[in-house]
């Protein structure tokens, strides 16, 4: 009876132990499914849907005090985009350097430095959350990106802001390492959606993303580019390299990246 | 126990099956089960991207951390540590510094540890937050039908009774020498089982969830006070650390308690919904 009770349990204690086992080996096999990868990434529209419809268009990022400002705010992927090219305007103070605006607009822009910085600024701390997980607080001012769209004028068919940046965080032969992302015109008129060129109250530096950067206060730090070049309007972002929005994106990050 | 029984030790000892737990119940147990399992692994390779605790709102490389697990060295001189509180515990083997494909491999948890096994935080956060989902949706379903049922009313709430100091003292010694009730006795949860019960219940699992959702900037546009509730997003993280593992020693203890007091009537409760009570005879 004893003996028994003791086999069983010693059964029990061996089958739990090996099905986790096999769980887990199991979840590589099943992380590599292209069936079961699509059911979990499932998530990511719900959690879109979710947070779009709590949130309304203008529910705002928590804006802090200058006392909240972190002493040290980590420089995080490109530290210094090494083409040719972005030298050359770092070597003159930006003055060469274009913001483009085109796609499906009706008025394609360039802005200099100087152009951005004569339009009405607006000046937020905010938190930078890594999508790793660690925070900064930094205060941006910058051009608030709906003024500038609203100079392009969107057409109609417009649905996606595509941000082209500078830097190439991954070398690549074809290019597929230039760091870029995209959001909606949601995002994209929301209030605290700025292009900024100063942050805690200086010019961006080199490893901030100088001249230029997007804030985009209510997702994760990979959405916020840096070294904006050009923003191309368009239907559809699935043509740009990887087709799902952005350089992490195409990583397998989501492209909503709002928890 | 009755008193002819404990004197009567020739009577046969009688098993009858009583309905202990509801369908509800059950699914709602072995969903959850499977849901936290998935979670915790799944949440080891997104704590592994930084890993790194700390009070407050901001937190990263340089700012004073309350936890750090990391790897020192090179070559042969790799070593992973522990640091909590200024305190450094050498972990290698296990905590950052473990074997990866056979080779030392710094990582803050180890790769038999988490989904997937090797370093991937975009593939660990859809994992997570799928079955943070079905977390949710689930909890939700047990919590509905468990208030419906009278399930938290009948089963969960202590009695007066139960809640005295004089009980609570008794059953901690007979927990203590793994003597666990029986024949009438057996048919409801004990005091300690229906505070342990209720903490999980009702703070440790929803306090996953808001501490999770409190690290969410789309969350923290909606909510603003959640942030200070916590006292910052930093805090929340570290919470939502610290209860994950209060609830990896809550699952220890509890299958050791089904381990000790009974493994196959238990489960087969928690499975069929039915558990043998013994009445009378001598205990084998």
């Amino acid at each position: 009876m004893t003996v028994q009770f003791f086999t069983r349990r010693r059964f029990l204690i061996g089958s739990t132990l090996g099905a986790s086992a096999l769980t887990l080996s199991g979840c590589d096999v099943l992380e590599r499914n292209e069936q079961v990868g699509s059911v979990i990434r499932s998530a990511e529209n719900l959690t879109m849907r979710a947070q779009r419809l709590l949130q309304g268009r203008d529910a705002r990022a928590r804006e802090f005090a200058e006392t909240d400002i972190s002493p040290s705010f980590r420089v995080n992927g490109t530290s210094r985009p090494d083409s040719e090219d972005y030298a050359a305007f770092v070597e003159n103070g930006f003055a060469d350097w274009r913001l483009k605006i085109d796609g499906l607009v009706d008025r394609p822009q360039e802005f200099t430095l100087a152009d951005l910085k004569k339009l009405a600024a607006r000046t937020q701390i905010t938190r930078h959350d890594c999508v790793e997980g660690w925070s900064a607080i930094g205060k941006w001012t910058g051009v608030p990106l709906g003024l500038v769209l609203t100079a392009a004028g969107l057409k109609p068919s417009a649905r996606f802001a595509v941000f082209h940046c500078a830097d190439e965080l991954e070398k690549t032969l074809d290019g597929s390492g230039r760091y870029y992302e995209s959001i909606d015109l949601i995002d994209a008129f929301h209030p605290q959606t700025i292009l900024a060129y100063a942050m805690n109250g200086k010019d961006l530096t080199i490893g901030h993303g100088a001249p230029l950067r997007l804030r985009v206060e209510r997702q994760l730090g990979y959405k916020q580019a840096k070294y904006l070049m050009r923003i191309e309007l368009v239907d559809s972002f699935s043509g740009f390299w990887g087709g799902n929005g952005g350089y992490w994106e195409d990583r397998g990050y989501e492209w909503y990246a709002g928890i | 126990m009755t008193e002819w029984a404990r004197n009567d030790n020739d009577e046969p000892p009688r098993v009858s099956l009583v309905r202990r737990h509801s369908i509800a119940t059950r699914l709602t147990h072995w969903l959850n089960v499977l849901c936290l399992s998935f979670l915790l692994l799944s949440g080891l390779q997104i704590f592994n991207a930084h890993p790194e605790l700390y009070w407050g709102h901001y937190g990263a490389d340089g700012d004073p951390a309350v936890l750090t697990i990391g790897a020192g060295g090179s070559g042969d001189d790799l070593h992973g540590f522990l640091r909590i509180a200024g305190v450094e515990l050498p972990t290698t083997g296990v905590l950052g510094v473990s074997n990866f494909e056979g080779t030392p491999t710094p990582r803050a948890f180890p790769a038999w540890s988490t989904i997937p096994s090797f370093q991937d935080l975009a593939a660990g956060r859809h994992w997570h937050f799928f079955f943070a989902w079905l977390f949710v949706i689930n909890g939700l379903v047990y919590l509905a039908c468990s208030f419906l049922s009278g399930h938290f009313r009948r089963d969960l709430t202590p009695t007066r009774h139960q809640l005295s100091l004089h009980h609570l003292w008794h059953e901690v010694v007979d927990h203590a020498r793994l003597r666990f009730p029986e024949g009438d006795e057996a048919r409801h949860y004990n005091a300690l089982q229906k505070l342990t019960y209720l903490i999980v219940i009702v703070v440790l699992l929803p306090m996953m969830l808001i501490t999770g959702l409190t690290m969410s900037p789309g969350i923290d546009a909606v909510l603003p006070w959640l942030v200070d509730v916590f006292g910052g997003r930093q805090t929340a993280r570290t919470i939502h650390f610290i209860t994950a593992s209060l609830l990896v020693l809550f699952v220890i203890v509890h299958v050791a308690m089904v381990v000790l007091s009974g493994t196959w009537n238990n489960t087969r409760s928690m499975i069929t919904g039915r558990y043998a009570i013994r009445h009378g005879g001598r205990k084998s």
